[in-house]
């Protein structure tokens, strides 16, 4: 099986949230509240138990030829998702097993074997995956990992109508979006970046994006580690307390009569 | 509705917008400001709309409870195996001390998970690389070896089966320390190896930290129960030593990441709990070292700053997600 992966490309996004519907309903995941947040057209807020595809709505401000002022002049639209991280804090942190690896390379969480400690939830760099409160379990995007076994498309994808949500071979998803950067140069449009998350301990991730301007407004970490890495330091530590107490005991006791 | 009375200004200003109008054929307002206003944005520096960017610990109560009687009953079961042969007596109190605390960790845990009866899920594997898992195998050979080495004690005293009571009793003191080392430790593993900010930065302090608030309540616990051993005088002052230069180490350092263990809410609760098991209980056992009441202020002091301590911690996990950009 070859490694899949989601292109996400907010320039083609129109903000449409099919994406979010359809993923709920394939999923058969339960509504979060209907509240108006007031911040621009994004009532969903973030990814959650509930929300496993979540469009953001980014209202920029740009200099605009000819106004006198900076207006509110760009509206960006990113349909944000778990990233499935080649090395993911939440599968390393699972004490249970229940977070595997697929043969997709995706990262699932067994609903049948969660037992809900919720230590994935603190070991996310990114703030996926999420404890649903009456049902006690934790759950985040599955990549369609029923639909992928079946030989389907996720359900996000393929009810993108633009083509912003790709999926398909890592690879050539990589390919595919350093080709879209170079054609957005030549359109004169130089504030997009690919973000993957390559760079440090994360070693890159399977649902990657192409977003204009600062990724940090997207809520995107612009260094995200890991948590594997502070092992080492920790246990360390841990010996020297160990070794703490094993001296202190040896001390106090040493001078005592029987 | 709030009824406008003209005065001075009011009429100054409708005469400005006449005087306006008439010179430039166009008048400047500025504009209607809404309730709410400024509105959140979505920026470099704000994050998407200043939403926090972590997800918070999903951890109750129960979590920093449990922090405070493991670390506990660990260190009483090391207590309990260096006290064997100076101090049998203060070596049996702190063996059933370590048992009682093995009896109510895993009770504690168990109750926070989203899924309690799904607990024995956590013996489906062993993963060396989360800290959960390995304390979840500890927990349960701890608590059985310091459940036995307290059986071991009893039978012995009532004189049941006392032969087998003395054949089990030092494999499974000796079991029971070994694992409670790790016991008293791992928790600031645990929290140190994660995403959350404020906790992977005091990753090099807190494993040693909750080794010494523990010894400090296990030693404490024991002396307010009744045990006048001088060694344990001496626990509590190397503890105490170690919980203030820690508390001075977290002072000084000027980290932004390390914030909320010493502002707002949780600060507070951190800071407490420091000074109640750094500098006060130290100040005491030097101060009056034959006073009998000194020693039993400084052990309550001890207990009640561990437990503020472990509160404190993860506290400040929920309030560093909640500031994540």
């Amino acid at each position: 099986m070859s490694v899949t992966g989601f292109f996400t490309d907010s320039t083609l996004c129109i903000g449409c949230k099919a994406c979010e519907v359809a993923c709920k309903e394939w999923n058969q995941i339960p509504d979060d509240g209907f509240l108006w947040s007031g911040l621009s057209y994004d009532n969903t807020i973030e990814l959650s138990a509930s929300t496993w595809r979540h469009v953001q709505f980014l209202e920029r401000s740009l200099p605009v030829a000819g106004a006198r002022r900076r207006e509110s002049a760009a509206w960006e639209f990113h349909s944000d998702v778990c990233k499935h991280c080649e090395n993911a804090g939440c599968l390393e942190a699972c004490p249970t097993g229940s977070i595997v690896r697929t043969e997709f390379g995706g990262v699932y969480i067994q609903p049948d074997v969660c037992n809900g400690c919720g230590y994935c939830v603190v070991s996310c760099p990114f703030g996926v995956p999420d404890r649903n409160p009456s049902d006690g379990r934790v759950f985040k995007c599955t990549f369609c990992y029923d639909r992928q076994r079946g030989g389907l498309e996720p359900a996000c994808a393929k009810a993108c109508p633009t083509g912003s949500i790709a999926f398909g071979p890592l690879e050539t998803l990589h390919d595919r979006a350093l080709r879209r950067l170079e054609e957005l140069g030549e359109q004169g449009i130089r504030d997009a970046s690919i973000y993957d998350a390559s760079e440090g301990s994360v070693g890159g991730i399977h649902a990657f994006s192409l977003v204009r301007g600062d990724p940090r407004a997207y809520n995107l970490p612009p260094a995200p580690e890991i948590p594997t890495v502070h092992l080492k330091t920790a246990w360390r530590s841990a010996a020297a307390g160990a070794l703490f107490l094993l001296a202190a005991c040896a001390a106090a006791f040493a001078g005592t009569r029987r | 509705m709030r009824i406008r009375r003209a005065d001075e200004r009011s009429e100054r200003r409708l005469e400005e917008l006449r005087e306006q109008a008439w010179r430039a054929g166009r008048v400047e307002a500025p504009g209607v400001r809404p309730s709410g206003a400024p509105f959140p944005k979505a920026t470099a520096e704000t994050g998407y709309y200043g939403l926090p960017l972590l997800k918070p610990p999903t951890w109750t109560w129960e979590v920093p409870l449990y922090f405070f009687a493991g670390g506990a009953a660990g260190a009483a079961s090391v207590i309990a195996a260096n006290s064997r042969r100076r101090d049998p007596a203060l070596s049996r109190d702190a063996r059933f001390l370590s048992a009682v605390g093995a009896a109510v960790s895993p009770l504690l845990l168990v109750s926070d998970l989203g899924r309690p009866a799904r607990f024995l899920n956590m013996l489906r594997v062993f993963k060396p690389q989360s800290p959960m898992s390995v304390g979840a195998w500890t927990l349960v050979f701890f608590s059985s070896a310091s459940t036995a080495a307290a059986l071991a004690d009893l039978a012995e005293e009532r004189g049941v089966a006392p032969r087998l009571a003395r054949v089990l009793g030092p494999p499974a003191g000796f079991a029971a320390a070994a694992s409670g080392l790790v016991m008293a430790t791992y928790t600031g593993v645990l929290v140190g190896a994660t995403a959350i900010p404020v906790w992977s930065e005091s990753a090099p302090l807190l494993p040693v930290h909750f080794a010494a608030s523990g010894l400090a309540t296990a030693g404490s616990l024991l002396e307010l129960a009744g045990n006048r051993s001088r060694a344990l005088n001496r626990l509590g002052l190397a503890a105490a030593a170690v919980e203030t230069g820690i508390g001075a180490a977290l002072e000084a350092s000027r980290r932004p990441a390390l914030e909320p263990a010493k502002k707002g809410w949780s600060g507070r609760v951190v800071r407490a709990g420091g000074l109640l098991s750094g500098p006060l209980p130290l100040a005491l056992r030097l101060l009056f070292p034959r006073s009998k009441r000194a020693r039993r202020f400084a052990a309550a002091s001890s207990v009640i700053g561990s437990l503020l301590t472990r509160a404190g911690w993860v506290a400040a996990g929920k309030a560093s997600a909640k500031n994540s950009r």
